[in-house]
């Protein structure tokens, strides 16, 4: 996690677009590769703890690792490594040359800001990261070549702040009740304060604020258009671990800091949170299907299926938070593979918009046809990731014998089938305009990196025990925890 | 070769020759060497089964597990063998007739075409060969995917509403009903395997027993049991031989084949017969067997009357799992031998008439009946089948179905066989009797012979002698099928 932040003053100094890139590949690569190790340290079950300047915690900031964000941070930097491959040539053609140094500083500091959050057991340092992550993304939105970018990054930059600002007051309104930043020691001091107002009110101001960055309905309002106008691949590395940071931000505070009994018996959360869940999961799928900006679509898209990840966090048993947590593995995977296909196309037809891409799978077959398949994910089709986490959030609604919700999960699954139909029909049944006639197959460093994702797709769809059982241990961890 | 490899080469072969397919595209001719190549292999593969599922072995294999507990798994037995059987031999008949349609027609994107044809027969192997039911979901999604290319061929606007359709209905009843129960199924039964004697016996009784097997029957919306049936009709819009095999064969005996799966081996024979609640199985079934007969009555478009035909020709499968008893299962299974041959010849029929008179109107086939004398005899004999008069194969389903509708003490069903049997006369009988007795309208064509191309008569012909052949030597089908019970 330190070497993305040396990078990046580095980068400055540098002033390189080709040399940054270098850099941002290394770091990304070597984060991966220190990510891995620690979930292979962590994957039977114990904690790796590192106190920052030999300050022992919980006076000290304390890194702590555990099976739940050992899991996020080889995930994070997994999207890290493949999209910076894919940044060569996406970069180059959406952002302007004297801006490239700018990007790659930019994304490795969002890279080290979401490798912090997930790490640290501190919760101001948490802050700290929270914001050194944002702010980067908001320059890295701003730096899409459509003026609208600006305007996105904008509202984001608001609605972002508005959610920090809140996660902070948070945090300072628990530091006044238990005297600690520690989050391990504040989860042990909390239990005498639990019903006191300060406590609850922290507990309203962190939901709030937290959900604001994950975009839970309905304060999901910044996500479609900063998805929407930012470069490519900024798309789809933010799709693919910002939101899924905040969730995991959300678990943390729930689980281990509050306590499971706490958020879920003695508070109506739960009953609120599946109700926000089943209404992204409707809304933003309906709102998805009348897109005509397929990315926009896909950034519908994604609020309803961050709905799927908050519902199976809201059912509170073993099952459920594990569909949550390989959802949220799982959703990484296709809309980061969604992303970078649909940047292959932005980057030859300028736009991805429906009336501009009629007959593209002649033209970019591969490009289309990994679309299709990331699209077959998120309606959950056997064989892809999709259907895997769906699987286990219907089976934990039977098992707390909700079989109005499993039938909720599966009805609103129907409503991808039509919003990717839409995008088969195009593609595949009309012909072909003289623009897109001309096209040729997105380039290679882009197709490999997008391939992979889409390969990982089916990979894990088919032999899903890494990510079940990596998630199933993460669930126990966090169920544990709060007992 | 071992069975085990043997079944995994079955599956991967078809997929290996859609590849080779798609590689060949330049190439008509090596393309289409490749389809009839990849196709002899396939039916040779899954003959070599037989002997060994004959001989009551069960091979099997799990490739590996999916989710803790859920494995990718297959295993031959009876009642897949059979349909693997059929879907193998009716492929190599159909590419032949594709050749001859698809070139005698000039369709466009014919390599498409032949690539999803293969990967229809990969996923309908899949189905068949499936050892548990999350293995039969996997490849029943695959189908319903890997078919709508077919579906929506021609790319025109109604060919894209049809094609809605298809998918519209197929993956909703699959993925609303179907993957519900099977998520149910595992949580009570905590398996899915498919066991001889059923999983959910001892784990739920009572009025679920009847929901669950709604949610199966309905959430296999392949079977087309009514109201989920409207997708067979609309997925006439494809080219004939798509009809042919995928709406024949493939696509709708992957339904009906289900069904029975489910029956024999999830639910088990006992526990439907026992519990009360799922009685009402039989009068749906028999609702469309009948209101499926007289919608067809009115369908002037042959393929149309045929889709209908299908329909109702579907829910005798059905109605043999419903009605729980041996000759109820014997008769279901038959009866997707026997209905696959003969509609696929009736299918083929249809294409041909299109191929060389460009008809597709009942009401235009007047006199045709000397123009196409070996279309029409063929279109003759395999009504004839599936009417279920001897000395034809469709004679033995309805045997055994009336049989079993017998033992089972239930007279309006036996009631309900026959009266569908009349309506099979007066619907599939007048398109020939018209074609042979009527005056020509269309005097083009007078007292000239003007048939398809041989590549599409010699398959119906060949089908049609099929019907003949199943009627006299059922017996080994039918003692093995008796291993069912």
């Amino acid at each position: 996690m330190v070497v993305p932040l040396i990078a990046a003053p580095l980068m400055v100094l540098l002033r390189h677009g080709g040399f940054a890139w270098l850099l941002a590949t290394v770091a990304s690569w070597s984060s991966l590769a220190v990510s891995a190790a620690l979930l292979g340290e962590v994957a039977g079950g114990g904690v790796i703890s590192y106190a920052v300047g030999s300050w022992a915690p919980p006076w000290g900031i304390e890194y702590r690792i555990d099976s739940v964000n050992a899991f996020l941070l080889v995930l994070v930097s997994l999207i890290a490594s493949v999209v910076v491959i894919y940044c060569r040539d996406s970069v180059e053609a959406e952002v302007a040359p004297e801006q490239h140094y700018l990007f790659y500083t930019m994304y490795v500091l969002c890279l080290a800001g979401l490798l912090g959050i997930a790490a640290t057991g501190d919760g101001f340092n948490l802050f700290v990261f929270l914001e050194i992550s944002s702010l980067s993304s908001y320059v890295l939105i701003a730096l899409g070549r459509d003026r609208r970018a600006l305007m996105a990054s904008y509202q984001y930059l608001i609605m972002g702040t508005i959610g920090a600002t809140f996660i902070v007051i948070g945090v300072g309104l628990l530091f006044l009740m238990t005297g600690t930043l520690n989050l391990a020691d504040m989860a042990t001091r909390l239990p005498g304060v639990t019903d006191t107002r300060p406590v609850l009110a922290a507990l309203a101001f962190l939901t709030v604020g937290i959900s604001l960055k994950l975009a839970l309905f309905p304060l999901h309002l910044w996500l479609p258009n900063a998805y929407a106008y930012a470069p490519s691949a900024v798309t789809a590395f933010l799709a693919a671990t910002a939101t899924k940071v905040s969730v995991y931000v959300l678990l943390r505070f729930y689980y281990s800091v509050f306590g499971e009994s706490a958020i879920f018996s003695a508070l109506p959360m739960g009953e609120i949170l599946l109700m926000l869940s089943l209404a992204a999961m409707f809304i933003a799928s309906i709102v998805a299907i009348f897109q005509q900006d397929i990315k926009r679509l896909f950034a519908y898209s994604s609020v309803a299926q961050i709905g799927y990840i908050t519902l199976g966090v809201s059912l509170d048993n073993m099952t459920g938070l594990t569909g949550g947590i390989v959802h949220l593995f799982n959703h990484a995977l296709t809309k980061g593979a969604l992303f970078l296909l649909l940047g292959g196309i932005a980057l030859r037809v300028g736009a991805v918009r429906f009336d501009a891409i009629g007959g593209i799978g002649r033209v970019m077959p591969l490009t289309s046809f990994g679309i299709v398949i990331g699209g077959l994910s998120l309606i959950g089709v056997p064989g892809t990731v999709g259907f895997v986490s769906k699987w286990y959030l219907v089976l934990a609604a039977f098992e707390v014998g909700a079989w109005w919700l499993a039938a909720l999960i599966v009805l609103s699954s129907l409503l991808a089938v039509i919003y990717v139909w839409r995008f088969v029909e195009v593609a595949y049944f009309r012909e072909p305009g003289a623009a897109v006639a001309k096209l040729r197959e997105a380039p290679l460093s882009m197709l490999a990196t997008s391939w992979l994702m889409v390969a990982a797709c089916v990979y894990f769809g088919l032999d899903a025990s890494l990510t079940v059982g990596g998630a199933a241990q993460a669930a126990a961890e966090l169920l544990g925890s709060g007992r | 070769m071992s069975p085990v490899d043997t079944i995994l080469t079955a599956l991967a072969v078809p997929l290996i020759g859609a590849v080779l397919i798609a590689a060949a595209h330049r190439a008509p001719n090596v393309r289409e060497t490749i389809t009839l190549v990849t196709a002899t292999a396939l039916f040779l593969l899954v003959a070599s089964l037989l002997p060994e599922v004959a001989a009551a072995g069960r091979p099997a294999v799990t490739l590996f597990e999916v989710m803790p507990g859920l494995a990718l798994k297959f295993e031959v037995e009876p009642l897949g063998m059979l349909f693997a059987l059929v879907a193998s031999v009716l492929w190599i008949v159909t590419s032949v007739y594709s050749i001859g349609y698809m070139r005698g027609n000039e369709e466009e994107n014919q390599t498409r075409y032949y690539v999803c044809f293969a990967g229809a027969l990969a996923s309908a192997i899949g189905i068949a060969f499936a050892g548990n039911l999350f293995t039969l979901f996997l490849f029943y999604e695959a189908l319903t995917l890997i078919t709508y290319p077919l579906v929506a061929h021609h790319g025109t606007a109604e060919a894209m509403h049809g094609g809605r359709v298809y998918l519209g209905v197929l993956l909703t009843t699959s993925i609303v009903f179907l993957l519900t129960v099977i998520i149910w199924t595992w949580s009570v039964a905590g398996t899915l395997d498919f066991v001889p004697g059923g999983i959910l016996e001892g784990k739920v009784e009572g009025p679920v027993v009847g929901i669950m097997l709604a949610l199966y029957m309905f959430g296999i919306g392949k079977a087309a049991l009514m109201p989920f049936h409207r997708w067979l009709p609309a997925a006439m819009v494809a080219p004939a031989p798509v009809s042919a095999l995928l709406h024949a064969v493939a696509v709708v005996k992957a339904g009906v084949f289900s069904v029975m799966k489910v029956a024999v081996y999830v639910f088990g024979v006992d526990l439907l017969s026992s519990e009360t609640s799922t009685d009402w199985l039989a009068y749906v079934a028999a609702f469309t067997i009948l209101a499926a007969s007289i919608v067809a009555l009115r369908q002037d478009n042959l393929k149309r009357r045929l889709a209908y035909s299908t329909v109702s020709q579907l829910s005798y499968v059905v109605l043999g799992a419903a009605l729980a008893n041996a000759a109820g299962v014997i008769g279901g299974t038959l009866q997707i031998a026997m209905h696959a041959c003969a509609k696929i010849t009736l299918f083929f029929c249809a294409g041909a008439i299109y191929t060389a008179i460009h008809k597709n109107d009942v009401s235009e086939l007047d006199g045709m009946g000397k123009v196409m004398p070996f279309t029409f005899a063929a279109y003759t004999v395999a009504a004839l089948s599936v009417i279920g008069l001897p000395p034809l194969g469709g004679a033995w389903s309805k045997f055994f179905l009336i049989n079993g509708a017998v033992d089972a003490g239930t007279l309006l069903m036996v009631a309900v066989l026959i009266a569908s049997s009349l309506l099979n006369v007066a619907y599939l009988l007048t398109p020939a009797l018209r074609a042979f007795f009527l005056p020509a309208k269309d005097t083009h064509y007078a007292g000239k012979v003007h048939e398809a191309p041989l590549a599409c008569v010699a398959p119906l012909c060949a089908t049609a002698a099929g019907c003949v052949l199943l009627f006299f030597f059922a017996q080994p089908i039918f003692d093995f099928v008796a291993l069912l019970v």
